[in-house]
């Protein structure tokens, strides 16, 4: 007996031994990413560099529910699992503030970073706060609120004719909300199965914050001002009030069963031929230009999201940045891979694998924009996008705004100035809380 | 009592031939266990007690403060949270009652001798056996408007189960009941064949009647079993999140489990959370408490 016991002692210590020996020798990275197609394409991407430097890179996915949850319970735990994590923009304000991100101030103003990438990009994805000159991440995947539809029931003749004749204007891609709208109700025809437009309403997250947020932003409205934390009079003004009001129409026209739906229904909405338009991040679309999943991939378009009544033209911004995680053991392997990853080539080569660039070399470049049908879509989007809160208590702020306007959008109960009164009142006590109104 | 259960050790074993005493072979099976209970129960549990009375956030850094009450004071005095605990009790009451009914209903037909009926008990063990994350994702498309199998059988047309702010809760219940009603099947089975034989010839010879019987046999010899059932359910269905959690999103159905999920691990407000574990904590031993209380009773009888 005892011997069997020393015996197995003495393996697990030998396997032990062994294990830290392997891992001290090989030099190895490890990406944390949600569990996406774009996550696939960035293991493509690195294992270029294990090619060159032999380093090896790992790019390590969750589903995107657990995604902050499992980042931000290593982060507490101050684990060293993951070397590098491409976070969420609205992470910043929480993984700079409280030391989970390395600073890559120096790092971003030596290779002259803000020339390099999209404005909107450095923006939201690296800076924290903002306008403060600080930079966390680097951009890694743009991406942003974009709709698909239905190109072959929008060119219908006979379609076009009873559009025209109903609503006294031609039947196009809509360039604003009420054109968006008023094709939605046309096209929603629940006894043919056909239904108007697919649109956000999961709250277990951020989608359905994304889908009406978007709606604001055209709108003219705002979540609040970022910098001094006002809200009053912001997140409920009369703009952002349609724009909510806006978005609860468009569910009218969604299929039926619409109240818990993310990039997946979304997609599903035009695979399974169900509806006329879908809002999805353009990270969502290369499925649906490929005729393995897409059976009708021939017949679908991409267009902007459409302005608001004055003009104003915004759209969510989806993307991420990737950041060094302060408690790695790897951080300088790790400068090393992000020094590679800045190149133009890999940005180039990252774009081409079908990751979102967010050089601007690669974006203007005429190859990038005609390389799929939703390219040119996505560089038009990506200079007006406008973000989320971004402050360390965002995810309180989510859940605030969820709860307010998820009963008013689905299960219709009170009205958009209620439940955008009501979120005002929940951030501005949380604001209060953290102490936000010095 | 130790020293009447355990007798001396065989002095030809191999234990007694190492020099151990029973006593020690009684600690090398008892302090494992122990340990395991204090580490992984017992600590935390006192552990996050502690943490209930401050403003600790497990994502931050910053030095966090004891609050005192406050916690539990804002915790009660939240709508929000109130209106979570009712739907939990709607939930609980619905889903709890449709299993016993169900349950006890199918275990009065499987009391009798037909053909088959091991493999049909077998069968209908087979969705407590689930994965309730599974049976939830599966439950969402049996209840989807566009294809699910159940508005087309019941000729529903598009009415949205899980997207109806009214009907989404009972969807969610509908789905336990599926799920749990064979568990209160089993132990109600169990209760109802240790039910002697001659007390049902009795009562054929006195020529009572089916319901008679059932009243006056039947149900007082097998509820002592039935409220076992009923407390485990009830503490079950009263901590319900995976079912509900995959299944909608809707507040309507928000159940406190899953507030409590939010708060913790989404919003990372510790100290908060641990206030309301503990008052959910506190709300489930009272009610299992009264049912303890009217199960001794019960057996008194």
């Amino acid at each position: 007996m005892r011997k069997i016991v020393t015996s197995v002692i003495a393996g697990i210590g030998l396997a032990l031994a062994c294990g830290t020996s392997v891992r001290a020798q090989d030099k190895e990275l490890t990406i944390f990413w949600a569990e996406w197609d774009p996550a696939n394409y960035l293991q493509e991407l690195v294992n270029d560099y294990t090619a060159e430097t032999g380093v090896k890179v790992t790019v390590q996915t969750t589903p995107w529910p657990d995604f902050q949850t499992k980042a931000f319970t290593e982060f507490n735990a101050h684990g060293d699992a993951y070397d590098m994590v491409v976070g969420d923009s609205q992470w910043l304000g929480a993984g700079s503030t409280q030391g989970h991100y390395v600073d890559l101030t120096d790092f971003f103003n030596k290779h002259k970073l803000g020339d390099v990438m999209a404005p909107a990009t450095i923006k939201y994805y690296a800076e924290y706060p903002g306008g403060s000159g600080k930079y966390w991440a680097i951009p890694l995947e743009g991406d942003a609120i974009g709709w698909s539809y239905r190109k072959d029931w929008f060119e219908d003749p006979k379609e076009k004719e009873a559009f025209k004749a109903k609503y006294g204007y031609d039947l196009d891609v809509p360039k604003t909300y009420a054109q968006l709208r008023d094709i939605a109700e046309f096209f929603h025809r629940p006894d043919q199965k056909r239904y108007g437009v697919a649109i956000y309403t999961d709250n277990s997250y951020d989608a359905m914050a994304m889908g009406v947020e978007s709606a604001i932003f055209s709108y003219g409205g705002d979540l609040g001002d970022y910098a001094t934390y006002k809200v009053d009079g912001i997140t409920n003004s009369k703009e952002a009030v349609a724009g909510l009001e806006m978005y609860k129409e468009l569910y009218k026209f969604t299929p039926p069963g619409w109240g818990k739906t993310f990039f997946v229904e979304d997609n599903q909405a035009i695979t399974g031929g169900l509806a006329a338009m879908s809002m999805n991040f353009f990270a969502f679309f290369p499925p649906l230009v490929n005729k393995a999943t897409n059976p009708y991939a021939d017949v679908t378009g991409f267009f902007a999201n459409p302005a608001g009544p004055d003009g104003k033209r915004f759209a969510a911004l989806g993307g991420q940045g990737i950041s060094v995680v302060s408690y790695s053991k790897n951080k300088d392997e790790a400068m090393k891979f992000l020094e590679w990853f800045i190149k133009d080539e890999t940005q180039k080569k990252w774009a081409e694998l079908g990751g979102y660039t967010c050089s601007q070399a690669v974006l203007k470049s005429e190859a990038f924009q005609n390389a799929t049908p939703y390219n040119k879509a996505f560089y038009d989007t990506m200079f007006m996008v406008k973000d989320f809160w971004a402050t360390p208590e965002y995810a309180e702020v989510l859940d605030q705004l969820n709860q307010n306007i998820y009963p008013f959008v689905v299960g219709g109960k009170g009205t958009a100035q209620e439940a955008l009164d009501k979120t005002a009142a929940d951030w501005k006590a949380t604001f209060t809380k953290y102490n936000r109104y010095k | 009592m130790a020293s009447v259960a355990l007798t001396n050790l065989d002095p030809a074993s191999r234990a007694a031939a190492r020099g151990w005493s029973d006593l020690t072979i009684r600690n090398m099976f008892i302090i494992p266990t122990l340990v395991f209970l204090i580490v992984f129960n017992i600590f935390p549990l006192i552990y996050s007690l502690g943490y209930s009375f401050t403003n600790f956030a497990a994502n931050r850094s910053e030095p966090w403060q004891f609050v005192g009450l406050q916690n539990y004071r804002e915790l009660l005095s939240d709508g929000h949270i109130w209106s979570n605990f009712v739907i939990t009790a709607k939930y609980v009451i619905v889903s709890v009652a449709g299993q016993m009914i169900v349950g006890f209903g199918l275990a009065l037909l499987l009391n009798r001798s037909f053909p088959m009926k091991g493999l049909i008990t077998t069968l209908l063990l087979l969705p407590m056996m689930m994965s309730a994350a599974v049976v939830g994702l599966f439950w969402q498309l049996l209840y989807s408007p566009s294809w699910g199998p159940i508005n087309y059988v019941f000729g529903l047309g598009d009415f949205a189960w899980l997207s109806n702010p009214d009907s989404a809760l009972y969807a969610v219940a509908i789905t336990d009941i599926w799920m749990w009603s064979p568990f209160v099947m089993l132990l109600s089975l169990a209760g109802l064949s240790a039910v002697p034989q001659h007390l049902y010839e009795a009562a054929a010879i006195d020529r009572a009647s089916w319901w008679y019987t059932f009243t006056r046999i039947t149900l007082p010899l097998v509820s002592p079993i039935l409220l076992i059932a009923l407390i485990f359910r009830t503490m079950e269905a009263f901590k319900t999140f995976d079912i509900a959690y995959t299944m909608t999103t809707q507040p309507t159905a928000e159940l406190i489990a899953i507030r409590l999920y939010k708060q913790a691990f989404q919003q990372w407000d510790t100290g908060k959370s641990c206030a309301l574990a503990y008052i959910v904590l506190i709300m489930v031993l009272a009610i299992t408490n009264l049912y303890v209380k009217y199960l001794n009773k019960v057996k008194e009888r």
